[in-house]
């Protein structure tokens, strides 16, 4: 019990990990896979802010009023990976509209079912 | 709360609504960082996770239609991997330092000299953005290279796209 109430934020963090990770797999929209690695990688933040949380710390804003600061490196890593990630995510919509183009469709089942048809008319 | 956005959003198979609580979702992690302490990553994830992410999603669905299929007919599978994976985690981060443990390595590494040296080496009381732009200006000038890519890599495809519709007319 006390192991669950120190590590709650662990579970947390697994717990959204788990969602997106189960959108990934199960779902066939390829709209609905990307959203799905952005609760990822939302869950990836949390693993790296809350260890640098200490309690009766503030923000690391250097100042005479305050001695405890939370950890600010895992921020400064978080908000490159916030930048990275949207990059990703641009990147991946844009590869998703190139799909529909080409198939008509963003369904993972009907794109193998049209390559697996164009596969057998060749 | 979050719990429940994120089983909305698994549950959901309108996309625009999935989109909608995909920016919900953003701003109650937002909350929850202010809540850690991380307000310079909090103010991130709330303008871009929240706003530019949900433009550009929605961007994407007006171009590719917004209502998903049936599910897959065995959700089964994924269902049995998710959760072997969690139960993995869940006995790996029994093994970490309790939350907010001020003995833990990640407190008393490289960052103590952030906090206490940052401000007359660099002169900018908030350590965050002294981290970011002095000691790891090399992370944030890859960081903008990826970007740089990325918008690279959009442009491309989606300009080809609008060459192949001229070709076919």
């Amino acid at each position: 019990m006390e192991a669950f109430a120190s590590h709650y934020s662990y579970f947390v963090t697994v717990l959204l990990m788990a969602a997106g990770l189960y959108i990934m797999i199960a779902r066939g929209n390829l709209v609905k896979k990307l959203i799905g690695l952005s609760i990822f990688q939302t869950s990836v933040y949390l693993l790296y802010i809350a260890p640098g949380k200490l309690i009766g710390g503030t923000a690391p804003i250097v100042s005479q009023a305050y001695q405890v600061y939370s950890n600010p490196l895992p921020h400064v890593l978080i908000l490159t990976a916030i930048v990275v990630g949207i990059a990703t995510l641009a990147l991946g919509l844009a590869i998703v509209v190139r799909i529909r183009e080409a198939y008509g469709s963003i369904e993972e089942d009907e794109i193998i079912a049209a390559d697996v048809g164009h596969g057998d008319r060749e | 709360m979050m719990a429940a956005t994120v089983l909305a959003i698994i549950v959901q198979r309108n996309l625009f609504s999935v989109v909608v609580l995909a920016g919900v979702y953003s701003f109650l992690m937002a909350t929850v960082l202010v809540a850690l302490d991380a307000v310079d990553v909090a103010m991130t994830e709330a303008s871009v996770g929240a706003g530019i992410s949900t433009v550009l999603l929605l961007g994407a669905l007006y171009l590719c239609g917004g209502e998903e299929a049936k599910p897959l007919s065995r959700p089964w599978l994924p269902l049995v991997v998710t959760l072997v994976i969690v139960a993995a985690l869940v006995y790996g981060t029994l093994g970490l330092p309790a939350f907010s443990d001020p003995q833990a390595p990640i407190h008393t590494h490289v960052v103590p000299r952030y906090l206490t040296q940052a401000l007359a080496e660099t002169g900018v009381p908030n350590v965050v953005t002294a981290v970011l732009a002095s000691y790891r200006g090399y992370d944030t000038l890859g960081e903008t290279v990826v970007v740089f890519t990325a918008g690279i890599g959009v442009i491309a495809l989606l300009r080809r796209r609008r060459r192949g519709k001229e070709d076919g007319k």
